[in-house]
């Protein structure tokens, strides 16, 4: 899994005689140690879940968010450092609000995404920066209707119906899989996001972990909401039944 | 002298274009002005609006205005909304430079969507939008290039009180349970201190503002008396349509000629 560039990986500006650079996927671990993201593009909008996990009991909860809203359409969840989470979202905002001051409108969820895309591509050119170590994944409600992009290290971006990033990725994307999100409305995608978070919740390597739930739908008004306490507090209560199920069944 | 190869810029263009980009920059610095004046830019409306009127009242706050956006003497746009919101608990109107008023609330607008963004859980109500205002009033005063306006910000502070200012283009600000600016200051003012009470129902605010901007449209000779009519409410923020003021013109009879 893990190949060793040696001598090729010093610096994001030199390639590998395989035509890799290492510094980037490099980048890449850094998100794939980070707690699981997921995010599903259903019939009425986006949905967003977060493995946050905690370090220590002290921290208090709802803090340290890694989802958040880039306008009022637009919301983003990220997994890797918490840092360049920020500093690319910073960017996201000033990229929409420089849009509407442009174009008087809102600015279009694919063109944000591929403007952070341009972006975080840039660092992976001069040795002088390193690679943002995040994952992002841009998810919202324009005129073309609910869109979800994910833009990694790298710089690449690309259009998801359901995706998922940080350390469960590979269990997250089966889950995913065997969903039908054409059919399915935000509220019901809200509950099943709880659920597999919380079933690829590793308890023996993380102990403390705190769920984040956030959506960009029409039960929202089309602005990017983190999930109201009623409703996330039945999502989660749902998760950790459907989780005893599953024990129940072993 | 080079012929001329039939395309712009010609050589003798681009030097006409840099001349005049060179004599622009450097007019501000040569208009005769005696040292110890400052710099000045705009000092002189273009497109005005006229007065806005203010009051508190039993459920929250109302602000009244005309829909006149005059051009000197004509009256030029006569659909411009004046009264606008800002957030879910606060209004602003303005008299004076409408573009002005226009750049003001996209950047207002651009605070509201960063707060937005930022949902730290605080909002930013009337309070917080007419201090930041009167910053940026001041500021622009004090470098000799004012925003031309005289705002009125109402709506209801974090505790749901209703809350009435005033800030204007020399960075004077007031709060009050009555407000007006323009003509309105001469005309209004007066039957508003008389009639306003804090615990006014909506419909005597409506009848009062209704009947200060008939005053103001019989005797102001930039105003209209199509109006709109604005509130803030625990409900949030509600402008009307704009709509005509009934006016009685029968005193013209008894003027003899």
């Amino acid at each position: 899994m893990t190949s060793i560039g040696t001598g090729y990986d010093l610096s994001v500006q030199t390639y590998s005689p395989d035509g890799r650079i290492f510094q980037v996927e490099y980048a890449n671990k850094a998100v794939e140690n980070s707690g699981t993201v997921v995010a599903l593009r259903c019939k009425d909008g986006v949905v967003f879940g977060v493995e946050k996990l905690i370090s220590s009991q002290l921290l208090e909860p709802g803090t340290n968010r890694r989802v958040g809203a880039a306008d009022y359409h637009i919301g983003f969840a990220s997994a890797g450092l918490l840092a360049d989470v920020r500093a690319l979202a910073g960017r996201a905002r000033q990229e929409s609000e420089a849009y509407k001051q442009n174009f008087q409108t809102e600015i279009p969820v694919r063109v944000l995404a591929e403007r952070v895309a341009n972006y975080t591509q840039v660092f992976t050119l001069y040795g002088a920066v390193r690679p943002f170590g995040c994952t992002m994944m841009i998810g919202g409600i324009d005129l073309n209707g609910p869109q979800l992009y994910m833009v990694e290290p790298s710089g690449v971006v690309y259009g998801y119906y359901g995706i998922a990033a940080g350390k469960a990725t590979a269990a997250a994307k089966t889950e995913i899989e065997k969903l039908k999100l054409s059919e399915m409305t935000a509220r019901q995608a809200i509950f099943e996001v709880a659920k597999i978070i919380y079933r690829v919740h590793d308890e023996v390597k993380d102990k403390l972990f705190e769920l984040e739930l956030a959506w960009v739908c029409q039960d929202s008004g089309n602005r990017f909401q983190v999930v109201p306490k009623d409703l996330f507090d039945q999502a989660e209560a749902a998760a950790k039944q459907a989780l005893e199920d599953d024990d129940m069944q072993e | 002298m080079e012929a001329s190869v039939g395309y712009w810029p010609v050589k003798e263009d681009k030097v006409f274009a840099l001349q005049s980009q060179q004599t622009h920059q450097m007019r501000q610095n040569y208009i005769y002005r005696p040292q110890t004046q400052p710099i000045t830019h705009t000092t002189d409306p273009i497109v005005t609006g006229t007065s806005v009127l203010g009051i508190k009242y039993k459920d929250g706050v109302m602000l009244a205005a005309d829909t006149l956006a005059s051009y000197g003497s004509l009256a030029r746009f006569r659909e411009m909304q004046r009264l606008e919101k800002v957030g879910n608990s606060t209004l602003i109107g303005a008299s004076g430079e409408i573009s002005d008023f226009q750049f003001i609330m996209e950047d207002l607008n651009k605070v509201m969507t960063q707060e937005f963004v930022r949902d730290d859980g605080y909002n930013m109500t009337a309070p917080e939008v007419y201090s930041y205002m009167s910053r940026v009033m001041y500021n622009r005063r004090s470098k000799m290039d004012p925003y031309y306006n005289a705002l009125v910000i109402g709506g209801l502070n974090a505790a749901g009180a209703p809350f009435l200012g005033y800030v204007d283009m020399y960075g004077t600000t007031y709060e009050d349970n009555q407000i007006a600016t323009g003509y309105g200051n001469y005309l209004a003012r007066p039957l508003l201190r008389k009639y306003q009470r804090n615990d006014m129902s909506e419909e005597e605010a409506k009848k009062l503002l209704e009947d200060s901007l008939r005053v103001l449209f019989y005797r102001d000779a930039r105003s209209t008396n199509k109006i709109q009519l604005a509130k803030v409410t625990k409900d949030g923020v509600v402008i009307s349509q704009s709509y005509e003021l009934e006016t009685n013109w029968d005193i013209g009879k008894g003027v003899s000629h």
